[in-house]
C-alpha cells in the first residue's frame, strides 16, 4: 500500500508498504529516518518514541497505515538546523548519553514533559520517563540533563 | 551529587589545550546522537542489500535427523536458504574452546542453537521462508543441574567439565571459634544492551567481505569470521558501526559468520538484525552459580580460613567460561585478607544457555556470597557488619589467595567509611510515588520497613594468566592552515563508554594538540584487544599515550611542522602476568585490582514482597580519573546492572527452555526503580598503570547487589540467600 504521511514538516510518501509494518520501520527503512530505535519493538523500551499528532508514542506499536495523513515529530525534527533543542544540549552536556541507543527516545519523552510541565519535579521526571529504558547510565544523568533542560527553558 | 575528587592530581598531568585529561570535554559524537544521526549497525543500508535472518533450534536438546529446504526455497523473494554444508571453512568457534557449531550439523545443545539461514527481499519474507523448513528432531533429556552436570549425558566429547579452578593457600585443616556456613545462588543475569545484535556484510570483489558490525573486539572476530569463510584473515575486514551497550555479550559471535556466509553466497550486501526475542538467544549470558561458602573466624571477628565450592553454569558452550572460572575461584574470598584457603570452583556445560562474559565476569557470582557470609559472620559475633569488613580488610601488601602481592593501592576500609558516613536519606516518605509499588497505589505505609546494607567488591582489571594482551595505537600529526592537528587510529572498541572522548583527551594533554580526530575502528590496523575487563582505558589509553610519545619525538617543542606529516603506530602491553597452577592457583595471574563499596538503603513492603531501593551510593578508587563524568556514569550505570541483580533480572528457564526472552518479562530497572545515587571518587594512583589509572567499569557492579541484599535483610530479618530477590521470598509464599 501506499502511505502518505507529514514527518517533521515535510509532506512524504511510502510506497510498496506491507500491511503488518509498523510505523518505525515505515521511517527506519522506507523513509531514511534511522534516529528512533529498535531495541524491542513490542513498547516496553520506548527507543522509539515519535511524536504523532503531537502525542508521544511508541512508534513499534503504530501499524504504518495508521499514520496516513497525519503528522510525526521524530527525533530528527527536534533541532533546528545546527543548533539544538535545549533538550538535546543538555543531554550532551549532562553526560547522559553513553551508547545512545535510549537517546532519541528519551529525548522526545523528556521534550514533551517540558512542552506540558515546564518545571518538573524530580518525581514527575521519574514518572514521565518511565516507559524509557537505559541500561548504561542508571538515569542519574538523565535527571541531570531534564532538570538542566527545564531550568534553561 | 556529591563527587569528591581527592588525593592526587599530579602536575604532570595538567595540560595547556583544553579538554585534556582529567576534565570532562563533551564526547564527540554526542551531537549526533542526541540528533538521531549516530549509525548503529543496525541503522546501516545498502541499496542493493537483503535480509539474513536465523532459524533456531526449539529444542534444549536433540539430535537432527533431517532438513528439508524445498519448500523454503521456493518462497518468492528468497534468494538463499543455507544450512552448515554451506559453510566452506570450519564449521566450529568459540573465543577459547573452538566447540560451538556456526551451524548445527546433527545435534543442537540449546534452545535456540542457529541450525539454517535465509536471505530474502524482505524481513517478512524470510520470516515466512524460514516457517517453510522442515527440520526434523529426535529430543532428548536436556542436562540442566549444574552440580552434577559432570556426572551426566556428556554434552561435549570430553565431557562436561569446562574447567577446574582449585585454590591451596596456607593450612587446609585449620581451626576457629567460630564457624560460618552458607549455600547461595546467583540466576541468569542478562546484559540486555538495547541496540541488538546488528551488521551489514558487503561481498568485495577480491573474493572477501566487509563486515560493518557491533562489536567488543573486532580481531577476534576477524579471526573467527575468516576461518568459518575458509578465507585468508585478510579478505574479511571488519569495521566497527554504532554500538548500543554491550556488557560483555558482544565478545562472542552472533550473527558475523552468518551475515558473511549469506553475502558471499548471494553475492548481494546482507543486513542482519535480531529481534529483542532473538538477541535473548542470540547472546551469552551470565553465569547461574551456586556458591558453598564456609568462614572461620576468631571470637573477634578476624577471619582464620574460607573454604568455597562454587559451580558455575556454563550452558551448551565454552565461550568464556574458563576465563569466568578463574576469576571467581581467584577473587573467591573478596577484598580480605585470609591466610587460609581452599576453593574450588568449577564451570560445567550444561543444555542451558550459553554462559560468558558479562559485567564483573565471575566476581560477581563470588561476591554475592561472600558477602552474605561477612554479614552472616558479623551477625554470629554482634558485630558491626562495616566493622568486621574494616577488621578483616585488605590494604596495600596484602596477600592474595593466589599468592599475589597487592602491590599498588587497596582502599577497602577507606571506601567502606566513606559510603558509611554519607548522609542517610529522609525518613519513609508520606508521597506515593516514593513508596514500593510506587503510582500503583499497592501501600501508604502499613507493612513497609526500612533496612541499610553495605557491601565492597574487588575485581581484577585486564585479561589474566598470562595472556598477551595488547593494544595497537595510530598517531599522526599534521599541519591544518596554521594549527597542528591530530588523528588517533585504533581497533579497539567504542561501546558507549567514552574511549573516544579519553582518546582525544590523552592526545590532547601528551602532544598539546586542540583538535584531535578519531578515525573509525577497523581492522586495518593491528588488534585493540577487547573491551571487557575494565581494560580499553587501561591498555588502548597506554597505547594511544606511547604513540603520541613516538610522535613527540620526532616533533620536539615545533608548532609549525609545514608539509611534513609525522604518522606513528604503537603496539603497547601492560606488565605481564603468569598462569595459576594447576594443583594450588598459585601465581601472579592478575595485572590490577579494583575496588569499590555501595550502601544501599530499601524499603520493603513485607506484605507484597515489593522492594524499593532509596539511595545507592558508592565509593570507588580509580586511580586518576581521565575524565571524571565519564568515571562516575560507569559506576552509576554498573550500580544500577547490580540492583537490576538484586532485585528483579533473571533470565528464567525450565528444563533448558528460556522462559522469558523479552523485555516484557525480563525486567530491568526504569528510572522509577532507580534511587539517588551519591559517588565518591578517590584517586590513589597505581604507580603501574598508564596516568595511574585503574579500570572503572566492572567494580560497581559487584558490591551493588550485596549491598541491596543485605539491606533487605536487615529490613525483614530473612536469611536470603539467592538473587534476585523476588516477591515470593519477602512473603513466603
Amino acid at each position: 500500500m501506499r502511505v502518505n504521511v507529514t514527518v517533521n514538516g515535510e509532506q512524504r510518501q511510502a510506497d510498496d508498504v506491507w500491511e503488518g509494518e509498523s510505523l518505525l520501520f515505515m521511517l527506519r527503512e522506507r523513509l531514511g529516518l534511522p534516529g528512533s530505535k529498535n531495541a524491542c519493538e513490542q513498547g516496553e523500551c520506548g527507543s522509539c518514541t515519535v511524536y504523532l499528532d503531537d502525542v508521544p508514542v511508541c512508534s513499534c506499536l503504530v501499524a504504518a497505515g495508521q499514520a496516513q495523513d497525519r503528522s510525526v515529530r521524530t527525533v530528527e525534527g527536534l533541532a533546528s538546523g545546527d543548533s539544538l533543542d535545549p533538550v538535546q544540549e543538555a543531554f550532551v552536556e549532562a553526560g547522559a548519553v553513553q551508547c545512545g541507543f535510549c537517546t532519541p527516545g528519551l529525548v522526545v519523552a523528556a521534550h514533551d514533559l517540558l512542552e506540558r510541565v515546564p518545571s518538573p519535579s524530580d518525581p514527575e521526571i521519574r514518572e514521565a520517563l518511565a516507559g524509557n529504558l537505559c541500561r548504561c547510565t542508571g538515569y542519574e544523568k538523565i535527571m541531570d540533563a531534564v532538570r538542566l533542560a527545564a531550568g534553561r527553558r | 551529587m556529591t563527587t569528591n575528587f581527592g588525593t592526587l592530581t599530579p602536575a604532570e598531568l595538567t595540560s595547556a589545550v583544553t579538554g585534556g585529561i582529567g576534565t570532562s570535554p563533551q564526547r564527540p559524537d554526542g551531537n549526533l546522537k542526541v540528533r538521531g544521526e549516530f549509525a548503529y549497525a543496525s541503522d546501516l543500508w545498502h541499496e542493493d542489500m537483503i535480509w539474513g535472518a536465523t532459524l533456531r533450534s526449539p529444542h534444549p536438546y536433540a539430535r537432527i535427523t533431517g532438513i528439508d529446504l524445498t519448500e523454503a526455497l521456493k518462497t518468492p523473494g528468497v534468494y538463499a536458504v543455507l544450512t552448515h554444508q554451506d559453510v566452506p571453512g570450519r564449521n566450529l568457534y568459540g573465543l577459547e574452546h573452538k566447540d560451538q557449531p556456526v551451524l548445527a550439523v546433527d545435534v543442537v545443545r540449546y534452545q535456540g542453537e542457529p541450525v539454517a539461514l535465509v536471505g530474502a527481499d524482505h524481513p517478512e519474507t524470510a520470516n515466512r521462508a524460514m516457517k517453510r523448513i522442515k527440520v526434523t528432531y529426535e529430543v532428548l533429556e536436556p542436562v540442566v543441574d549444574m552440580e552434577t552436570a559432570t556426572q551426566e549425558t556428556p554434552l561435549h566429547p570430553g565431557g562436561n567439565l569446562v574447567r577446574h579452578v582449585p585454590i591451596r593457600r596456607g593450612d587446609q585443616a585449620p581451626k576457629a571459634d567460630v564457624v560460618i556456613t552458607g549455600r547461595y545462588e546467583v540466576g541468569m543475569q542478562d546484559q540486555a544492551f538495547l541496540g541488538p545484535e546488528s551488521g551489514l556484510a558487503v561481498p568485495a570483489d577480491d573474493g572477501g567481505v566487509d563486515l560493518y558490525v557491533a562489536t567488543q573486539w573486532l580481531h577476534v572476530d576477524r579471526s573467527q569470521v575468516a576461518s568459518a569463510l575458509g578465507v585468508a584473515e585478510e579478505k574479511v575486514r571488519l569495521t566497527l558501526s554504532g554500538v548500543g551497550g554491550a556488557f560483555g555479550g558482544r565478545e562472542d559471535l552472533s550473527m558475523q559468520v552468518h551475515a558473511c556466509l549469506l553475502a558471499l553466497h548471494t553475492g548481494k550486501p546482507v543486513k542482519m538484525v535480531y529481534n529483542r526475542e532473538e538477541s535473548f538467544y542470540g547472546h551469552v549470558h551470565r553465569h547461574p552459580a551456586v556458591l558453598h561458602y564456609e568462614h572461620g573466624a576468631t571470637a573477634d571477628g578476624k577471619l582464620v580460613y574460607v573454604k568455597a565450592k562454587m559451580f558455575l553454569d556454563g550452558g551448551a558452550y565454552a565461550s568464556s567460561t574458563p576465563a569466568v572460572v578463574a576469576n571467581a575461584a581467584t577473587l573467591g574470598v573478596g577484598p580480605y585478607e585470609v591466610d587460609n584457603v581452599t576453593i574450588d570452583c568449577y564451570g560445567v556445560y550444561t543444555n542451558n544457555p550459553p554462559c560468558g562474559a558479562m559485567r564483573g565476569f565471575g566476581a560477581v557470582q563470588a561476591g554475592f556470597a561472600y558477602e552474605s557470609q561477612m554479614d552472616k559472620l558479623a551477625e554470629a559475633l554482634n558485630m558491626d557488619p562495616v566493622d568486621v569488613r574494616v577488621r578483616n580488610a585488605m590494604t596495600e601488601g596484602s596477600v592474595m589467595p593466589t599468592g599475589q602481592v597487592v602491590d599498588s593501592a587497596a582502599p577497602v576500609a577507606q571506601l567502606l567509611k566513606l559510603v558509611q558516613d554519607k548522609p542517610m536519606p529522609a525518613p519513609m516518605s508520606a508521597d506515593l510515588r516514593q513508596l514500593p509499588g510506587g503510582v500503583s497505589n499497592t501501600t501508604h505505609g502499613e507493612g513497609v520497613v526500612r533496612g541499610v546494607g553495605y557491601a565492597v567488591g574487588i575485581k581484577n582489571v585486564c585479561f589474566s594468566e598470562g595472556y598477551d594482551d595488547y593494544s595497537t595505537a595510530r598517531v599522526r600529526v599534521q599541519m591544518a592552515g596554521d594549527e597542528l592537528t591530530a588523528q588517533v587510529h585504533t581497533a579497539a572498541c567504542e561501546v558507549g563508554q567514552g574511549l573516544v572522548t579519553i582518546m582525544q583527551q590523552i592526545v590532547r594533554t601528551e602532544l598539546d594538540i586542540e583538535k584531535v580526530t578519531v578515525l573509525p575502528m577497523d581492522t586495518s590496523i593491528g588488534n585493540g584487544g577487547s573491551t571487557s575487563a575494565s581494560r580499553q582505558t587501561y591498555v588502548t589509553g597506554g597505547a594511544v599515550k606511547a604513540a603520541c610519545a613516538a610522535v613527540k619525538a620526532k616533533l620536539g617543542d615545533r608548532t609549525d611542522i609545514g608539509d611534513e606529516v609525522i604518522d606513528e603506530t604503537v603496539e603497547w602491553r601492560h606488565r605481564a602476568t603468569e598462569p595459576l597452577d594447576p594443583e594450588t592457583g598459585q601465581g601472579n595471574a592478575h595485572v590490577q585490582y579494583g575496588f569499590a563499596a555501595h550502601r544501599a538503603v530499601v524499603d520493603v513492603d513485607t506484605e507484597l514482597g515489593l522492594v524499593r531501593v532509596v539511595q545507592l551510593d558508592c565509593a570507588q578508587d580509580v586511580g586518576k580519573a581521565l575524565n571524571p563524568q565519564a568515571v562516575v556514569g560507569q559506576i552509576q550505570g554498573g550500580s544500577a546492572q547490580g540492583l537490576g541483580l538484586a532485585v528483579m533480572e533473571e533470565i528464567q528457564t525450565s528444563q533448558g527452555k528460556v522462559r522469558n526472552p523479552s523485555f516484557t518479562d525480563y525486567l530491568i530497572p526504569t528510572v522509577l526503580d532507580m534511587p539517588p545515587m551519591s559517588i565518591d571518587v578517590l584517586e590513589l594512583a597505581d604507580p603501574h598503570a598508564p596516568y595511574g589509572i585503574r579500570g572503572v567499569g566492572e567494580p560497581p557492579t559487584i558490591s551493588s547487589t550485596p549491598a541491596i541484599v543485605a539491606a533487605i535483610r536487615a529490613a525483614t530479618g530473612l536469611a536470603l540467600t539467592r538473587v534476585p530477590v523476588r516477591p515470593e521470598h519477602l512473603t513466603n509464599t
